[in-house]
């Protein structure tokens, strides 16, 4: 166990003590923002494989997040509303919603990484941020759908046994998720291919020239981001109990891309840091300005001049990989 | 005579207006060390790309253990067992010099869609990276990063990873640039024990390394081939006074 972990270790143990001492301190609607930290967090460790471990930035990770949200309000529509959707009528089942959450954007994922990875560079962020805002524009031109004003869930998935309406139980189910990824990600970073995938980060010609073909191993990488990005996805769609056009806009792929390189690029355990520390700012400077952007901006500007690493880099210390 | 294990035909390539490959032929027979030499800008470099599939020839074909590989792409034919170093050093500098090893052992061992083995407490992958530092003097530097290491230690290593790759036959682009004169008669010493092992295509512009290693020298003069014979005969060639050996004095 490095220090990176242990530390890691003691803030999710903090979190997972968070309900309790929110209780205690009358601020239990903190929960719901802790909530959303995790999910945000998720979203970005989702990212932060192809970001930071693939070199491939990717400003279209909005379509995935939403794509997951669309999928389980949709499902919670025309469960409610009757309807169908490709034949299929809708269910507020919470297995069945985030597994499928989790397929669509896997699948959208890997149509869009398909295509988008036969470029590199900045036409890569383009191409990425191009597809994202055509499913934007899809979702506004669906009226059935609640166009531009999106679409209110009835009430959040149904867990059987386990009541996620409650925002305590909610809290605990995005925990857990997001510690199951955590752990995976920590395996597969170090596991052949994510050697792989660093390899070819750093120097994709001689990787080439050793013998390993570049576009099969990010497409993978790709398409395991989109669909963990999916999920964040479901469960944001549970957080607000709402979807809307606003899940699939840059504003959001931008939001992920600034938290990970926030918390540190390419580190294990730095997106949960840039998340929580992004909306804990978000949270502060809103009760002192609405034009809160205008502070977070400077701070961004600081963290990339003196913590190239970003947050995490000043756990970690000096180190490889 | 055995069909040779490296074919080039009628090899052209250029950038622009510069010719920089007109009409090569080369035959590279299995165990060979074959020197190829020339003034800077003949085209040496432009070879090797082709030779390797980072570059699409012009015109021509290229064969490897008797089939056609002009058109397969380079990680192909690295897993067909022609490896290439390079001139400019081109390693993983974040990464230590195991690390660097290990990398180009498990190109070589099939897919990499392993997800859950940490790769680097493979012994499969461990044993022969370690072996491959080894052999090019690395063995006690297997845990320095790479960016901590020497000029002449990276070149070294620059060659481990081509030889971690288990190849046939490595393609070496001036493994000695930048050396010192130590450094130098110590991959010379290096390359002496490779002859034999492996069939060896080596670009160098020390001539004392070439006149010492070689078994044949190609000269490429403007992108073109004047000569091949042994040293003796290079040495005693009319054209490549003229045209090279003569340039060099002074």
């Amino acid at each position: 166990m490095t220090r990176s972990d242990l530390v890691a270790l003691i803030g999710l143990a903090g979190f997972a003590l968070f309900p309790a001492l929110a209780w205690a301190g009358g601020v239990l609607w903190a929960v719901d923002l802790a909530s959303r930290m995790l999910i945000y967090g998720l979203a970005a460790l989702a990212l932060n494989l192809v970001l930071g471990y693939g070199g491939l930035v990717s400003f279209g990770h909005a379509a995935f997040v939403g794509a997951g949200a669309y999928v389980v309000a949709i499902l919670s529509f025309h469960s409610m509303m009757g309807g169908s959707i490709l034949g299929y009528g809708g269910t507020e089942s919470g297995f069945v919603a985030f597994a499928l959450a989790i397929l669509v954007s896997g699948l959208l994922a890997l149509a869009i990484g398909t295509l988008s990875l036969k470029t590199s560079g900045l036409y890569f962020i383009m191409i990425t941020l191009a597809f994202a805002q055509m499913i934007y524009y899809l979702f506004i031109s669906l009226p059935d759908y609640g166009g531009e004003d999106g679409l209110s869930l009835w009430a959040r998935s149904d867990f059987g046994p386990l009541d996620i309406g409650d925002d305590v139980v909610f809290f605990y189910l995005c925990l857990v998720l997001v510690l199951l990824f955590a752990l995976l990600k920590r395996r597969l970073v170090a596991s052949r291919f994510g050697w792989t995938l660093m390899g070819l980060r750093d120097n994709e010609r001689r990787m080439c020239a050793l013998g390993t073909p570049s576009f099969r191993y990010r497409l993978a990488a790709f398409t395991l981001s989109g669909a963990v990005a999916g999920l964040a996805g479901a469960l944001l769609a549970n957080q607000t109990e709402f979807v809307s056009p606003a899940f699939l806009s840059w504003h959001l792929s931008g939001e992920l891309l600034v938290i990970v390189i926030l918390g540190g690029m390419g580190t294990l355990y730095g997106p949960l840091a840039g998340a929580v520390a992004f909306l804990l700012l978000e949270f502060a400077l809103k009760e002192v300005t609405e034009h809160w952007q205008l502070a977070l901006g400077p701070i961004l500007i600081l963290v990339v001049l003196y913590a190239r690493r970003g947050l995490w880099g000043l756990v970690e210390g000096r180190k490889d990989g | 005579m055995a069909e040779p294990l490296l074919e080039a035909r009628g090899l052209r390539k250029a950038f622009g207006a510069v010719q920089a490959c007109d009409d090569v032929e080369l035959e590279v027979a299995a165990g060979e060390l074959r020197a190829v030499i020339g003034p800077n800008g003949a085209g040496k470099t432009t070879l090797i790309s082709l030779l390797a599939g980072e570059l699409a020839p012009d015109a021509g074909a290229i064969r490897f253990q008797g089939q056609d590989v002009t058109a397969m792409p380079a990680p192909a034919r690295a897993q067909a067992g022609l490896a290439r170093s390079y001139q400019i050093t081109s390693l993983f500098p974040r990464f230590t010099a195991l690390q660097n090893a290990v990398l180009a052992v498990q190109a070589k061992g099939g897919h990499a869609f392993r997800f859950w083995r940490p790769a680097m407490r493979e012994a499969e992958l461990r044993e022969p990276a370690l072996a491959a530092l080894a052999r090019v003097g690395l063995a006690e530097r297997a845990d320095v990063p790479v960016a901590a290491l020497a000029h002449g230690e990276q070149r070294q290593l620059e060659i481990a990873l081509a030889l971690a790759t288990r190849p046939k036959l490595v393609l070496l682009d001036e493994p000695t640039a930048g050396m010192s004169r130590e450094e130098t008669q110590e991959m010379v010493r290096l390359l002496e024990g490779l002859k034999g092992e492996l069939t060896i295509v080596l670009i160098e512009h020390d001539m004392d390394a070439v006149f010492a290693l070689a078994e044949r020298i190609t000269v490429l003069v403007y992108g073109r081939p004047i000569a091949t014979g042994t040293p003796t005969e290079i040495r005693a060639d009319r054209a490549v006074r003229a045209a090279y050996l003569g340039e060099e004095t002074g």
